[in-house]
């Protein structure tokens, strides 16, 4: 009986702890959407005075974000990133790049433990409520990659009967379709792999996904080309601040709209992207002045 | 093929690269163990002692390292309480004070389970001889609970060892995070690559716990009488 008192005890005053530490949490979250004033982010005149800016960007997603082989940060966001601090440091070795991983990438900012995020941040709704995207430099939709022997040119030839569209389950591709196409038949496979083998089998005559993945695959796989290269929804990819910190947001929007004028974005998928992508793509990925057309 | 995947291991400074990252592991492991054995031994004696509230408070502190994931610790210190108290606490140094917390709180209760695990006619021999509380512990019952207590910590090091892996989710690179760095990198052009890197790795994780059960099988046979 005693044993039960104590174990319950325990229990309680543990469970009191973890509420303690989870509203400590949520406290802070408050305090950071509701501040706007400067004090809380280091300004653009502190970022000089420190003589760098910390950039959030991925070490293991080539060609965005990934550190080569001599342990140095490469990448299209990578690339970008070092122009930045080049154009508001004077250098681009004053970039502090900070290692991301996908799902950390809100609490950094959150937390005010790096300035920018740049690490192939899609935007969306429910992040806009946590973090200040700025203009994109990239974009994406999704493509349909097939057989050049059958090529698939436009949606309405999938509804013919015996022709399969393959999926990746859970993507934002099988909704989709599911949605505005019900009578497109879709098959489905857990794995990219399998999606990708299932093509090459025959088993269906088309694969609809992210372009992105598509145009890597089949730039490395002849036979196949991605003969829809973009249609549906749009999603972009842009830098992301600290929620309110609308001094290097503005910065940024302006650097971006400077860069424009230059190509520079261009340039950078010339640098990073064209090995994976090829040639050819630049108008379906690229975002150039951070205005989508 | 097979030779393409080994000679990713070569490239560049990729060997160096890895050999630091388990520096930053080794680092974090070994401090952590330190801090842990110092801070756990004395809370476990402090848990031995006869009150009531004291033994309350460091049984809620070790059960809220056991049953909360090390990972949501890691989370919450590093992206909850450092930007509360308003300073930028390093990604390493908040590793090694949570894993320092967790080292101290296992530990204690190792220590706490040596102790009371000695024959009661252990304690009450030396009372009889005329030790005092100090002479009981120093010479009667740590020098007999060390021993005891050997395997566990043992086995708790080499877990902290490999629970290392985690950090990386508050930005430390490490030699987990740095392999698959490297395995990235090279997906396409040496698909074979990840066997090789995380084979290697698996040799570096053994080199160093191999030789902590090691000591501890030494230890434990030297103190056998």
């Amino acid at each position: 009986m005693r044993k039960g008192l104590k174990l319950l005890t325990t229990i309680v005053l543990t469970s009191l702890l973890v509420v303690g530490l989870a509203a400590c949490g949520n406290g802070n979250e408050d305090k950071n959407s509701g501040s706007t004033g400067s004090s809380k982010f280091a300004s653009i005149e502190q970022l000089k005075k420190n003589g760098k800016i910390r950039i959030g960007v991925f070490a293991d997603k080539p060609p965005f974000g990934y550190v080569d082989s001599e342990g140095k940060n490469q990448g299209f966001d990578v690339y970008i990133a070092k122009r930045f601090a080049k154009d508001l440091l004077g250098d681009e070795s004053k970039a502090e790049f900070v290692l991301v991983d996908a799902a950390s990438r809100v609490a950094y900012l959150e937390s005010n433990k790096v300035d920018i995020i740049m690490a192939n941040f899609t935007v969306t709704d429910e992040r806009k409520e946590k973090v200040d995207f700025a203009d994109p430099y990239m974009k994406l939709s999704f493509g349909i990659v097939s057989p050049d022997s059958a090529p698939i040119t436009a949606i309405d030839q999938l509804k013919e009967k015996g022709k399969k569209l393959i999926v990746a389950k859970g993507t934002t591709a099988e909704s989709y379709f599911t949605k505005e196409y019900p009578d497109v038949e879709l098959l489905k496979f857990d794995q990219y792999t399998e999606i990708f083998a299932a093509l090459k089998d025959g088993r269906g005559a088309a694969i609809a996904n992210d372009n992105t993945e598509l145009i890597a695959w089949a730039k490395s796989n002849p036979g196949f080309t991605v003969s829809i290269p973009e249609f549906g929804g749009q999603d972009t990819i842009a830098p992301a601040v600290a929620k309110g910190n609308k001094e290097l947001l503005n910065w940024i929007n302006n650097e971006l709209g400077t860069l424009g004028k230059e190509k520079f974005i261009h340039e950078a998928y010339n640098e990073t992207l064209k090995e994976v992508y090829g040639e050819g793509f630049t108008d379906q990925l690229v975002v150039e002045g951070g205005k989508v057309e | 093929m097979q030779n393409s995947g080994i000679r990713v291991l070569f490239e560049g400074s990729n060997f160096e690269r890895l050999l630091g990252g388990l520096l930053v592991t080794i680092e974090i492991a070994f401090i952590s163990i330190i801090i842990g054995v110092v801070l756990g031994t004395i809370m476990g004696l402090l848990r031995t002692l006869n009150s009531r509230p004291l033994k309350a408070i460091l049984r809620l502190y070790l059960e809220a390292f056991r049953i909360i994931p090390i990972l949501v610790w890691l989370y919450v210190v590093h992206f909850g309480f450092s930007p509360l108290l308003g300073i930028d606490i390093d990604g390493e140094v908040t590793a090694i004070l949570v894993f320092s917390l967790w080292g101290a709180a296992e530990i204690g209760d190792i220590v706490r389970g040596g102790l009371e695990s000695l024959p009661r006619h252990q304690l009450e021999s030396g009372k009889a001889l005329g030790l005092g509380t100090r002479q009981l512990y120093r010479y009667i019952l740590i020098p007999q609970a060390v021993r005891r207590m050997l395997p566990g910590a043992i086995n708790l090091a080499t877990r902290m060892v490999k629970t290392t892996s985690l950090v990386v989710l508050i930005g430390v690179i490490e030699v987990v995070k740095i392999g698959q760095q490297i395995i990235e990198l090279g997906v396409i052009k040496a698909p074979t690559a990840s066997f090789w890197v995380y084979g290697f790795i698996f040799i570096l994780y053994f080199l160093v716990c191999y030789p902590l059960s090691r000591l501890s099988k030494r230890a434990e046979r030297r103190w056998q009488n």
